[in-house]
């Protein structure tokens, strides 16, 4: 059985202009220790996946249309919001984009990674301090007792997010969902902070969620990768296949799009068009609005997420005519 | 050919009020620090750093929208630092910038066509149709549909209102653009449609680019020659080829090897981040190389004495103490 099961997850937004559809099909595993790499863009439905399986979406407006969220063996969709409370922490931790928003800018670090300790621990104030020292300590953070006393502001961005990893992990989580947890960061901080987080997989045996829009971070850390598009999966697959043969032509865009360091070219290959809006997504397939290989057929019915090789699915009526 | 651009001795402080409630002290925050930059007419200059390290100041300085502390701005053989605002007006139709985030750049109460043209009346058009039409030459040129003219920005996407903000920079035909982070606030799939239409009109109109970026994969695309910043200071500047083949100051080095890799079968892992620790406060910057704190190969001459510029190969200059000091070395 998988650590993380999710089936057929679907959640709706109530706007002003109606009930939106934010993410639908959604279906996907983690196993222990694995690595599992969430891509898209702005209004993919990544996040939402995040905080669906967090149990944070604000209900209402946010709605669960349907599907399971299977973690240990029960569904996460159905426990009330006290098991929910006791669940994050020790059993899913979450980090986020901007760490300074995410930590309280009133209460010291120390105090805040104490109180989730003590959220789901009882233990002495002594052996929280402790365990709170610990945790920094493992983060990289330099002399971390006398840290403990600092608030968020007296820290660098790359600190506070080290902080931010340092209160999720504090309470050994079986799964960490880490929501961009480099894109407000430099590159020489973004080096560091991937490096810190597969060093604590090793190390503490967790499974990450990462979710990104650089293939970039995807290709440095995950085992698999699952891209979305306008609130669907298109493509599923081991890290090194996807990025060695690519079948759907969003995620094909994806990879030849953004210009790296180690190849040259007069023009960049770009993806026509924008992202659709949630209220206004065209019929059939989310991406034929914008894709070269588009044919009629492609916005009559939604492609479904067809299985090419066994552990390799993309959501593409033309996967084999291309080649 | 004489440089289109060229500053001297650059610098940008603030005054800043730091400390707690009770014991507030006023410090100066270093933002650039002695910068010299030539441009040449028709190249794109790619000027990356972190964070923090006055890039985007300095492409407000070397235009003038922000006042230079001390040193000079000579634009087209003309120095500007010191111009009043009727010689300056006329310096800045020949330089202008577009900015990072398409939204915050457009007033949203004015319709597409009035943003493009407000540039041409203040400097001295009239509201008719030959100012119209070259308007919709302009957003024709920046792929804009003609019935764009009417609407308002929120109507369109953020790869739209950064064309539009494109179309406003060029409606004066200058020679200089600023490009400031022009495609980071963009979806992915989006920015290479950005960066193609700036090498476009780049070729169209004989414009010269600052283009300024932290996104070290997008200006080995679109610059001709890169120049690196860190803490106020340009450490290393050189011919694209030159600078990302074989880069000469440890920063450089560092920051290349920060680059997350293209393909999963490059990872190194246990080979450690490149660089430890936070980049310093501008408001103390490190004395001698400022970069020393940071260095893996920082030598005791580091700690006191600022490097100058060396010659580390033909149009190749860093400042770092490890290059020989003859040029002809």
């Amino acid at each position: 059985m998988s650590l993380l099961e999710v089936r057929d997850l679907a959640t709706s937004f109530r706007t002003s202009s109606g009930e939106v559809t934010a993410i639908e099909d959604v279906s996907f595993t983690l196993e222990k220790g694995e690595i599992l790499g969430i891509v898209g863009e702005s209004g993919s439905g990544k996040s939402v996946t995040a905080l669906a399986i967090m149990g944070l979406l604000p209900r209402p407006p946010a709605r669960i249309l349907g599907g399971t969220i299977n973690f240990e063996g029960q569904d996460l969709l159905k426990l009330s919001d006290r098991s929910m409370q006791r669940l994050r922490g020790p059993g899913i931790a979450m980090v986020f984009q901007e760490p300074m928003t995410s930590l309280n800018p009133v209460f010291t670090i120390g105090e805040q990674i104490m109180e989730t300790i003590q959220a789901h621990e009882d233990l002495s104030q002594r052996a929280r301090f402790a365990r709170a020292v610990e945790m920094l300590d493992k983060v990289g953070i330099p002399s971390a007792s006398a840290r403990m006393t600092d608030y968020p502001h007296q820290l660098s961005g790359g600190q506070r997010q080290r902080v931010m990893l340092a209160m999720a992990l504090v309470c050994r989580p079986r799964i960490l969902i880490a929501d961009e947890p480099t894109t407000a960061l430099d590159v020489t901080i973004q080096a560091q902070i991937l490096e810190l987080l597969m060093d604590l997989r090793d190390e503490l045996g967790m499974a990450i969620l990462m979710i990104t829009h650089n293939m970039g971070v995807i290709a440095e850390t995950a085992d698999r990768v699952m891209v979305m598009y306008a609130g669907r999966m298109v493509e599923q697959a081991p890290v090194t296949r996807l990025f060695d043969r690519p079948l759907h032509p969003y995620t094909r865009g994806l990879l030849s799009c953004v210009p790296t360091l180690d190849q040259d070219q007069d023009r960049l290959v770009a993806i026509p068009g924008s992202l659709p809006e949630p209220s206004n997504r065209p019929p059939g397939c989310r991406f034929s609005a914008r894709c070269v290989h588009a044919i009629p057929a492609c916005s009559q019915a939604l492609p479904p997420l067809e299985a090419f090789e066994p552990n390799h699915q993309a959501a593409c009526i033309r996967v084999r005519e291309l080649g | 050919m004489p440089a289109l651009l060229e500053a001297i001795g650059l610098k940008k402080h603030f005054d800043v009020e730091a400390g707690g409630f009770f014991r507030r002290t006023q410090s100066v925050l270093r933002a650039v620090d002695g910068v010299d930059l030539t441009i040449q007419p028709g190249e794109t200059l790619g000027l990356v750093g972190e964070s923090g390290c006055g890039k985007s100041t300095l492409g407000r300085l070397l235009i003038r929208l922000i006042p230079a502390t001390a040193g000079q701005v000579v634009f087209d053989g003309q120095e500007i630092t010191r111009l009043g605002a009727n010689r300056l007006r006329a310096v800045r139709k020949g330089m202008q910038i577009v900015f990072q985030d398409p939204f915050g750049a457009l007033n949203p109460r004015m319709p597409v066509e009035e943003t493009i043209l407000e540039p041409l009346l203040i400097h001295g058009s009239r509201r008719n149709d030959e100012s119209r039409a070259a308007v919709a030459k302009m957003l024709d040129m920046v792929g804009l549909p003609n019935s764009a003219r009417t609407r308002f920005p929120h109507e369109f996407s953020g790869g739209q209102r950064q064309r539009i903000g494109i179309a406003r920079a060029l409606i004066l035909r200058p020679k200089l653009v600023v490009c400031d982070e022009p495609v980071s606030a963009l979806d992915v799939s989006v920015q290479a449609q950005i960066v193609n239409l700036l090498s476009d009109l780049q070729g169209e109109l004989g414009l010269t680019y600052l283009f300024i970026a932290h996104d070290l994969g997008v200006v080995k695309h679109i610059s001709t020659r890169v120049a690196v910043m860190y803490l106020g200071k340009v450490v290393e500047v050189a011919d694209k080829r030159s600078l990302y083949a074989r880069p000469s100051h440890p920063y450089t080095r560092a920051l290349l090897a920060s680059v997350p890799v293209t393909h999963p079968s490059q990872r190194k892992r246990g080979a450690g981040a490149p660089l430890r620790g936070d980049i310093p406060t501008a408001l103390a910057p490190p004395a001698g190389c400022r970069f020393h704190t940071r260095c893996p190969h920082v030598m005791p001459v580091c700690r006191i004495q600022e490097p100058a510029m060396r010659q580390a190969a033909e149009g190749h200059e860093a400042a770092c103490h490890l290059l020989p000091t003859d040029p002809s070395v």
